[in-house]
Protein backbone atom coordinates (compact mmCIF):
# COMPACT_ATOMS: atom_id res chain seq x y z
CA UNK A 1 0.00 0.00 0.00
CA UNK A 2 1.68 3.66 -1.22
CA UNK A 3 1.98 5.92 1.10
CA UNK A 4 -0.13 9.36 0.26
CA UNK A 5 2.74 11.72 -0.80
CA UNK A 6 2.38 14.99 1.21
CA UNK A 7 2.60 17.23 -2.11
CA UNK A 8 -0.15 15.32 -3.40
CA UNK A 9 -2.49 15.41 -0.66
CA UNK A 10 -1.67 19.53 -0.65
CA UNK A 11 -2.32 19.45 -4.42
CA UNK A 12 -5.77 17.71 -3.58
CA UNK A 13 -6.61 20.47 -0.83
CA UNK A 14 -6.01 23.26 -2.23
CA UNK A 15 -8.12 22.27 -5.54
CA UNK A 16 -10.44 21.04 -3.56
CA UNK A 17 -10.76 24.45 -1.61
CA UNK A 18 -10.66 26.58 -4.62
CA UNK A 19 -14.42 25.66 -5.27
CA UNK A 20 -16.78 28.05 -3.22
CA UNK A 21 -19.89 25.60 -2.79
CA UNK A 22 -17.06 22.67 -1.60
CA UNK A 23 -15.43 25.64 0.91
CA UNK A 24 -19.42 25.64 2.04
CA UNK A 25 -20.06 22.10 2.59
CA UNK A 26 -16.46 21.76 4.37
CA UNK A 27 -17.39 25.05 6.60
CA UNK A 28 -21.20 23.46 6.95
CA UNK A 29 -19.56 20.13 8.05
CA UNK A 30 -17.19 21.83 10.47
CA UNK A 31 -19.27 24.45 11.99
CA UNK A 32 -22.24 21.72 13.07
CA UNK A 33 -20.89 18.27 12.38
CA UNK A 34 -21.49 15.24 10.64
CA UNK A 35 -24.10 15.66 7.73
CA UNK A 36 -25.96 13.76 5.16
CA UNK A 37 -26.21 15.10 1.78
CA UNK A 38 -29.62 15.48 2.02
CA UNK A 39 -29.26 17.72 5.16
CA UNK A 40 -26.62 19.73 3.73
CA UNK A 41 -29.05 20.50 0.72
CA UNK A 42 -31.55 21.65 2.91
CA UNK A 43 -28.78 23.77 4.58
CA UNK A 44 -27.39 25.14 1.42
CA UNK A 45 -28.39 26.95 -1.85
CA UNK A 46 -27.50 23.64 -3.90
CA UNK A 47 -28.99 20.65 -4.81
CA UNK A 48 -28.78 17.55 -3.43
CA UNK A 49 -27.22 16.09 -6.90
CA UNK A 50 -24.82 18.49 -6.64
CA UNK A 51 -23.76 18.33 -2.84
CA UNK A 52 -22.76 14.16 -3.73
CA UNK A 53 -20.84 15.30 -6.50
CA UNK A 54 -18.50 17.82 -4.66
CA UNK A 55 -18.78 15.58 -1.78
CA UNK A 56 -17.55 12.58 -4.31
CA UNK A 57 -15.09 14.53 -4.85
CA UNK A 58 -13.92 15.85 -1.31
CA UNK A 59 -13.94 12.32 -0.08
CA UNK A 60 -11.52 11.48 -2.65
CA UNK A 61 -9.26 14.27 -1.08
CA UNK A 62 -9.43 13.04 1.92
CA UNK A 63 -10.96 16.01 3.05
CA UNK A 64 -14.01 14.25 4.43
CA UNK A 65 -14.88 10.66 5.46
CA UNK A 66 -18.07 9.00 4.78
CA UNK A 67 -19.30 7.09 8.11
CA UNK A 68 -20.77 3.71 7.24
CA UNK A 69 -24.39 3.67 6.38
CA UNK A 70 -27.41 3.01 3.71
CA UNK A 71 -26.86 5.14 0.88
CA UNK A 72 -28.71 8.24 1.29
CA UNK A 73 -28.21 8.12 5.05
CA UNK A 74 -24.44 8.42 5.00
CA UNK A 75 -23.21 10.92 6.84
CA UNK A 76 -20.41 12.77 6.86
CA UNK A 77 -17.78 14.67 8.72
CA UNK A 78 -14.75 16.65 8.55
CA UNK A 79 -11.41 15.09 8.65
CA UNK A 80 -8.38 17.20 9.24
CA UNK A 81 -5.29 15.35 8.85
CA UNK A 82 -5.04 16.73 4.65
CA UNK A 83 -5.47 20.01 5.98
CA UNK A 84 -2.56 19.97 8.63
CA UNK A 85 -0.93 18.26 5.83
CA UNK A 86 -1.43 21.42 3.54
CA UNK A 87 -0.59 23.66 6.34
CA UNK A 88 3.02 22.60 6.16
CA UNK A 89 3.19 24.15 2.70
CA UNK A 90 1.65 27.16 3.71
CA UNK A 91 4.40 27.45 6.87
CA UNK A 92 6.91 27.00 4.28
CA UNK A 93 5.59 29.80 2.44
CA UNK A 94 5.15 32.32 5.34
CA UNK A 95 8.13 32.14 7.12
CA UNK A 96 8.97 35.19 5.79
CA UNK A 97 12.79 35.18 5.92
CA UNK A 98 13.57 37.88 3.68
CA UNK A 99 11.41 40.24 5.65
CA UNK A 100 13.17 39.23 8.89
CA UNK A 101 16.73 39.22 7.64
CA UNK A 102 15.48 42.89 5.81
CA UNK A 103 14.85 44.09 9.91
CA UNK A 104 17.46 42.65 11.03
CA UNK A 105 19.74 44.53 9.07
CA UNK A 106 17.66 47.88 9.60
CA UNK A 107 18.24 47.56 12.97
CA UNK A 108 22.01 46.73 13.18
CA UNK A 109 22.41 49.97 10.44
CA UNK A 110 20.62 51.88 13.35
CA UNK A 111 22.86 53.89 15.40
CA UNK A 112 23.66 52.60 18.31
CA UNK A 113 22.05 53.14 21.52
CA UNK A 114 24.54 55.05 24.27
CA UNK A 115 26.27 53.00 26.53
CA UNK A 116 24.23 52.60 30.06
CA UNK A 117 26.19 53.35 33.14
CA UNK A 118 25.21 50.70 35.29
CA UNK A 119 25.22 47.42 33.17
CA UNK A 120 23.31 44.58 34.99
CA UNK A 121 25.89 42.47 36.60
CA UNK A 122 24.05 38.97 35.01
CA UNK A 123 25.45 39.02 31.29
CA UNK A 124 22.58 41.19 30.00
CA UNK A 125 23.69 42.01 26.26
CA UNK A 126 23.33 45.74 24.99
CA UNK A 127 23.29 47.77 21.91
CA UNK A 128 21.64 45.33 19.06
CA UNK A 129 18.66 47.30 18.99
CA UNK A 130 18.13 49.70 22.25
CA UNK A 131 14.34 50.93 21.88
CA UNK A 132 13.43 49.47 18.33
CA UNK A 133 10.71 52.16 17.48
CA UNK A 134 7.50 50.79 15.99
CA UNK A 135 7.75 49.63 12.50
CA UNK A 136 5.63 46.43 12.65
CA UNK B 1 5.78 22.40 -7.22
CA UNK B 2 7.40 19.93 -4.22
CA UNK B 3 6.91 21.57 -0.51
CA UNK B 4 10.23 23.77 0.04
CA UNK B 5 11.94 21.68 2.82
CA UNK B 6 14.88 23.87 3.24
CA UNK B 7 15.32 27.44 2.74
CA UNK B 8 18.17 29.33 3.05
CA UNK B 9 19.28 32.72 2.81
CA UNK B 10 22.62 34.30 2.95
CA UNK B 11 22.95 38.26 3.72
CA UNK B 12 25.81 40.80 4.05
CA UNK B 13 25.96 42.97 7.04
CA UNK B 14 28.60 45.51 7.67
CA UNK B 15 28.68 44.92 11.36
CA UNK B 16 31.20 41.93 12.85
CA UNK B 17 30.01 38.76 13.60
CA UNK B 18 30.12 39.35 17.49
CA UNK B 19 27.61 42.11 17.05
CA UNK B 20 25.41 40.23 14.88
CA UNK B 21 25.49 37.29 17.57
CA UNK B 22 24.52 39.33 20.01
CA UNK B 23 21.22 40.81 17.77
CA UNK B 24 20.83 37.28 16.88
CA UNK B 25 20.49 35.33 20.75
CA UNK B 26 19.63 38.51 23.16
CA UNK B 27 16.71 38.93 24.07
CA UNK B 28 16.34 42.37 23.29
CA UNK B 29 17.91 41.10 19.59
CA UNK B 30 15.44 38.76 19.10
CA UNK B 31 12.60 41.12 20.38
CA UNK B 32 13.77 43.94 17.99
CA UNK B 33 14.00 41.91 14.47
CA UNK B 34 12.53 38.94 14.88
CA UNK B 35 9.65 39.67 16.73
CA UNK B 36 8.27 42.28 19.47
CA UNK B 37 9.16 41.06 22.32
CA UNK B 38 11.65 38.07 23.25
CA UNK B 39 12.73 36.54 26.48
CA UNK B 40 16.01 33.73 25.80
CA UNK B 41 17.62 31.49 27.92
CA UNK B 42 20.63 30.86 25.93
CA UNK B 43 21.73 27.33 26.20
CA UNK B 44 21.46 24.43 24.26
CA UNK B 45 18.18 22.85 25.55
CA UNK B 46 17.25 26.40 26.47
CA UNK B 47 13.67 28.53 25.48
CA UNK B 48 13.25 31.39 23.84
CA UNK B 49 9.88 32.82 23.87
CA UNK B 50 9.01 35.54 21.02
CA UNK B 51 5.77 37.45 20.82
CA UNK B 52 4.25 39.60 18.13
CA UNK B 53 2.08 42.77 18.62
CA UNK B 54 -1.08 41.94 18.22
CA UNK B 55 -0.70 38.26 16.97
CA UNK B 56 -2.36 35.67 19.94
CA UNK B 57 0.90 33.57 18.83
CA UNK B 58 3.72 33.12 21.10
CA UNK B 59 6.66 31.16 19.51
CA UNK B 60 8.74 28.75 21.80
CA UNK B 61 12.55 28.67 20.14
CA UNK B 62 14.23 25.17 21.37
CA UNK B 63 17.55 25.78 21.38
CA UNK B 64 20.07 23.53 19.91
CA UNK B 65 23.52 25.01 19.43
CA UNK B 66 25.03 27.89 20.88
CA UNK B 67 28.51 28.81 19.48
CA UNK B 68 29.28 32.10 19.61
CA UNK B 69 29.63 33.86 16.91
CA UNK B 70 29.95 31.52 14.47
CA UNK B 71 26.73 28.71 14.65
CA UNK B 72 23.40 29.39 16.66
CA UNK B 73 20.12 26.92 15.94
CA UNK B 74 16.70 26.37 17.36
CA UNK B 75 14.10 24.15 16.90
CA UNK B 76 10.27 25.78 16.24
CA UNK B 77 6.86 24.39 15.31
CA UNK B 78 4.90 25.57 12.51
CA UNK B 79 2.84 28.34 12.85
CA UNK B 80 -0.96 27.41 12.52
CA UNK B 81 -1.12 23.88 13.39
CA UNK B 82 -2.17 22.91 16.94
CA UNK B 83 0.86 23.23 19.80
CA UNK B 84 0.61 19.56 20.00
CA UNK B 85 1.54 19.06 16.81
CA UNK B 86 4.85 17.19 17.04
CA UNK B 87 6.29 18.73 13.67
CA UNK B 88 9.25 21.17 14.05
CA UNK B 89 11.32 22.55 11.79
CA UNK B 90 15.18 23.41 12.48
CA UNK B 91 16.66 27.18 11.82
CA UNK B 92 20.30 27.31 11.99
CA UNK B 93 22.09 30.66 11.53
CA UNK B 94 26.10 30.70 10.47
CA UNK B 95 28.16 33.55 10.89
CA UNK B 96 31.31 33.59 9.08
CA UNK B 97 33.26 36.65 9.09
CA UNK B 98 33.70 38.96 5.98
CA UNK B 99 35.65 42.24 5.52
CA UNK B 100 34.98 43.80 8.53
CA UNK B 101 31.65 42.54 8.53
CA UNK B 102 29.42 39.40 8.49
CA UNK B 103 27.89 37.08 6.05
CA UNK B 104 24.75 35.44 7.58
CA UNK B 105 23.55 32.05 6.67
CA UNK B 106 19.79 31.01 7.64
CA UNK B 107 18.64 27.74 6.84
CA UNK B 108 15.29 26.61 7.69
CA UNK B 109 14.95 22.64 6.93
CA UNK B 110 11.86 20.47 7.79
CA UNK B 111 9.40 22.33 6.33
CA UNK B 112 7.92 18.98 4.50
CA UNK B 113 8.02 16.85 7.03
CA UNK B 114 5.03 14.89 7.79
CA UNK B 115 4.79 12.57 10.47
CA UNK B 116 3.96 8.47 9.98
CA UNK B 117 0.76 9.16 12.23
CA UNK B 118 -0.68 11.87 9.85
CA UNK B 119 0.42 10.03 6.78
CA UNK B 120 -1.43 7.13 8.31
CA UNK B 121 -5.17 9.34 9.08
CA UNK B 122 -4.59 11.44 5.51
CA UNK B 123 -6.28 8.76 3.87
CA UNK B 124 -7.41 6.12 6.35
CA UNK B 125 -10.77 6.12 5.93
CA UNK B 126 -10.38 5.73 2.29
CA UNK B 127 -7.54 3.47 2.13
CA UNK B 128 -9.99 1.13 4.36
CA UNK B 129 -13.29 1.65 2.10
CA UNK B 130 -11.23 0.87 -1.09
CA UNK B 131 -9.61 -2.60 1.06
CA UNK B 132 -13.55 -3.72 1.52
CA UNK B 133 -13.94 -3.04 -2.04
CA UNK B 134 -11.00 -4.87 -3.79
CA UNK B 135 -12.20 -8.11 -1.50
CA UNK B 136 -15.49 -7.79 -2.60
CA UNK B 137 -14.15 -7.79 -5.72
CA UNK B 138 -12.02 -10.29 -5.13
CA UNK B 139 -14.98 -12.38 -3.89
CA UNK B 140 -17.12 -11.84 -7.00
CA UNK B 141 -13.77 -12.77 -9.49
CA UNK B 142 -13.63 -16.56 -6.85
CA UNK B 143 -17.17 -16.78 -7.17
CA UNK B 144 -17.64 -16.00 -11.16
CA UNK B 145 -14.47 -18.45 -11.67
Amino acid sequence: MPRPDPEAVAEAVFAALAEPTRRSILSALAARGPMTATDLASQLPITRQAITKHLELLSAAGLVLAEPGERRRIRYRVNAAPMAMAQSYLAALSRDWDGKLARLQRSLDAPAPPPEGTDSTDGMEVGADGASAGGA
Amino acid sequence: MPIPDRIERTIDLAQPPQRVWEALTSAEGLGGWFGDHATVDLRPGGTAYVEWDGEDFKAALTIVVVEPPTRFAWTWGIQGLAATDPRRTYVEFTLAPSGGGTRLTVVESGCAQVPDELLDTAYGGNVEGWRKELAELADYLHAAA
